[in-house]
């Protein structure tokens, strides 16, 4: 009966392969260039390696790749822990002071134009007399990662029955304990999704990055931008496809993280 | 009720380190763009005048605050290039977020009547472009417009086009690349009151006559308007001060707010100006953060 008003018309069909097809063929086309043996990244030259060679004898693309994943890494893993805190927090600990002031600086990162977060950082920075690199740039990217975390962590904790934790303490555990043997482990999975996540959005930023990192240590995506400005190279092409299949690792990861968990995992889903 | 109150506690704890470092990195960081706005160039590096020279004491503090001047702001407002920018950012997000919802609902409408199974694997084909790589979802269309990419080739290809069409640094070419990033995050929140809908709603309406386009008037879209006010905002906010996409995409010709920010500072170097820009465009940007702050409360209900 429900199947009557519920069921997939003509429209809805043709809305939906309409729309994956726009989302996903421009990167489809992309990747099959990056095997493009030709210099002219519109000319099918045959298939190739030519590129990936290039960018592996590439010592900028090199350095500025390895830079790059430093800071994912670091970023994500201080966001990570962070974040999951913030969340305990605002789930289990109700009603401390300045609740609605911290929610609020919580989320007002993850819809804040890049440049005025970029801008704001980079003058605390300067006014700080703190040298720009590495950790700059991987504290700038903490503070946008760790609000997403957060509100992956947060969805998670905020779907789990509470009476297990307090079953834990009847019999004896301390608060931190029943968070220690109960909770965690059930949150581990959006806990790793939310790690995942704050690795890729750090390995995509650009803006946040340019503002925050000093001379001699451009990341990625910096690299990556200036050369797009300057035209359509098919080195860029093989790069991007190294990223996007790096990327793909993660998030296949991250679907067998969530898989782990029981079935109410899906509320833990990314975002 | 006693347990919790005792776990209340710790948890409570958690927030201090989290709390600190946002009000460290995130609250903190706004009293400095504040400040230097409100201040004057000096050769065009740091450190600007006033500096705040806190071992003076509090009548050089003082003469220090008698010496910051507005004098960004009234150029920004008397300078043709910063209002064009602001009211092209307005103009830019409204259009395209108008845009992301009409060829976002339809998705989204389509994936909440998939069967249950097909629903999961249909939000993971959306969430994944989200995990990908913005830049490059950008570049890929770069690759796409340019004079002699694809999509001419398969325009004259099929005679549609008498000549190869200039698609890139073109305001189309700028649309296209905002909806097609943002296009997820106009999809997932309405895809969320979407499928929380109850179907009895849809039942009873066709049972008492209703067409399926009077019930999708009369019953779904009103049901679904705070996903479209969450999607719209999620959109909104963020394409107001975009920078990349219209860098990479758009023409030389007018530029968005947040692209004239960036001209300022890494171009023109000029620090208070960009500053001041920042703060413009933060002001623009107030009420539609509130709403937004006030909406997720409001989904989040009890969790929050």
């Amino acid at each position: 009966m429900v199947r009557k008003v519920n069921r997939l018309s003509p429209f809805n069909i043709t809305a939906l392969a309409l729309g994956t097809a726009f989302l996903y063929l421009p990167i489809v086309i992309l990747v099959i260039y990056s095997f493009n043996a030709s210099r002219l990244v519109t000319v099918w030259g045959g298939w190739s390696l030519r590129w990936y060679h290039e960018f592996f004898n590439d010592r900028a693309m090199l350095d500025a790749a390895w830079m790059s994943l430093r800071v994912a890494a670091a970023s994500a893993t201080i966001a990570t822990l962070l974040g999951t805190l913030a969340a305990v927090g605002l789930v289990r600990g109700e009603g401390f002071k300045g609740r609605s002031l911290f929610s609020g600086m919580l989320y007002a990162p993850l819809v804040m134009p890049e440049v005025i977060s970029g801008l704001s950082l980079l003058l605390l920075f300067v006014a700080l007399n703190a040298e720009r690199g590495f950790w700059t740039v991987t504290i700038a990217h903490t503070t946008l990662t760790m609000c997403f975390v957060t509100v992956v962590v947060q969805s998670r904790l905020a779907s789990l029955d509470r009476s297990l934790e307090e079953a834990a303490m009847d019999l004896g555990c301390d608060p931190v304990q029943a968070f220690l043997r109960v909770t965690l482990p059930l949150i581990i999975p959006a806990i790793a999704a939310g790690w995942m996540l704050a690795f890729t959005l750090s390995l995509d930023d650009v803006v946040i990055a340019s503002f925050t990192t000093g001379p001699g240590s451009a990341t990625l995506p910096i690299r990556i931008y200036s050369e797009v400005r300057l035209g359509v190279k098919p080195e860029i092409n093989a790069i991007c496809t190294m990223v996007i299949a790096l990327i793909a690792v993660v998030i296949v990861i991250a679907s067998l993280a969530a898989k782990l968990s029981s079935s109410e995992a899906k509320s833990a889903a990314p975002l | 009720m006693s347990a919790r109150r005792i776990f209340a506690q710790p948890a409570r704890y958690a927030a201090i380190a989290p709390y600190l470092w946002m009000v460290l990195f995130f609250l903190v960081p706004f009293g400095f763009v504040l400040k230097i706005s409100l201040s004057q160039t000096a050769i065009a590096q740091p450190p600007y005048l006033p500096v705040f020279d806190f071992t003076e004491g509090w009548a050089a503090i003082k003469a220090a605050f008698a010496q910051l001047s507005l004098d960004n702001f009234s150029l920004l407002v008397s300078d043709n290039l910063y209002i064009g920018s602001y009211l092209r950012s307005l103009v830019v997000a409204v259009t395209s977020t108008l845009m992301l919802m009409l060829i976002g609902y339809p998705i989204a409408y389509g994936m909440a009547r998939l069967p249950q199974r097909w629903q999961a694997i249909a939000m993971m084909l959306v969430i994944v472009p989200f995990w990908t790589s913005f830049l490059i979802r950008i570049y890929a269309w770069i690759n796409i417009l340019q004079h002699d990419g694809l999509l001419n080739k398969v325009l004259l290809g099929l005679h549609l086009v008498p000549a190869p069409v200039v698609w890139l640094s073109t305001d189309t070419a700028m649309y296209l690349g905002i909806v097609y990033s943002y296009l997820p995050f106009m999809i997932l929140p309405l895809y969320a009151t979407l499928a929380k809908m109850d179907p009895a709603l849809l039942e009873a309406a066709s049972d008492l006559g209703a067409s399926p386009g009077r019930t999708f008037w009369l019953v779904t879209f009103p049901l679904s308007l705070p996903g479209v006010g969450a999607g719209a905002l999620l959109c909104f906010i963020p394409i107001v001060g975009e920078f990349v996409i219209p860098d990479l995409l758009a023409g030389s010709g007018s530029m968005m707010i947040g692209q004239t920010l960036w001209l300022e500072f890494f171009t023109n170097k000029d620090w208070p100006v960009a500053a001041a820009a920042a703060v413009a465009l933060l002001a623009l940007l107030v009420p539609p953060l509130l709403l937004y702050d006030r909406l997720q409360r409001r989904q989040l209900g009890g969790a929050s």
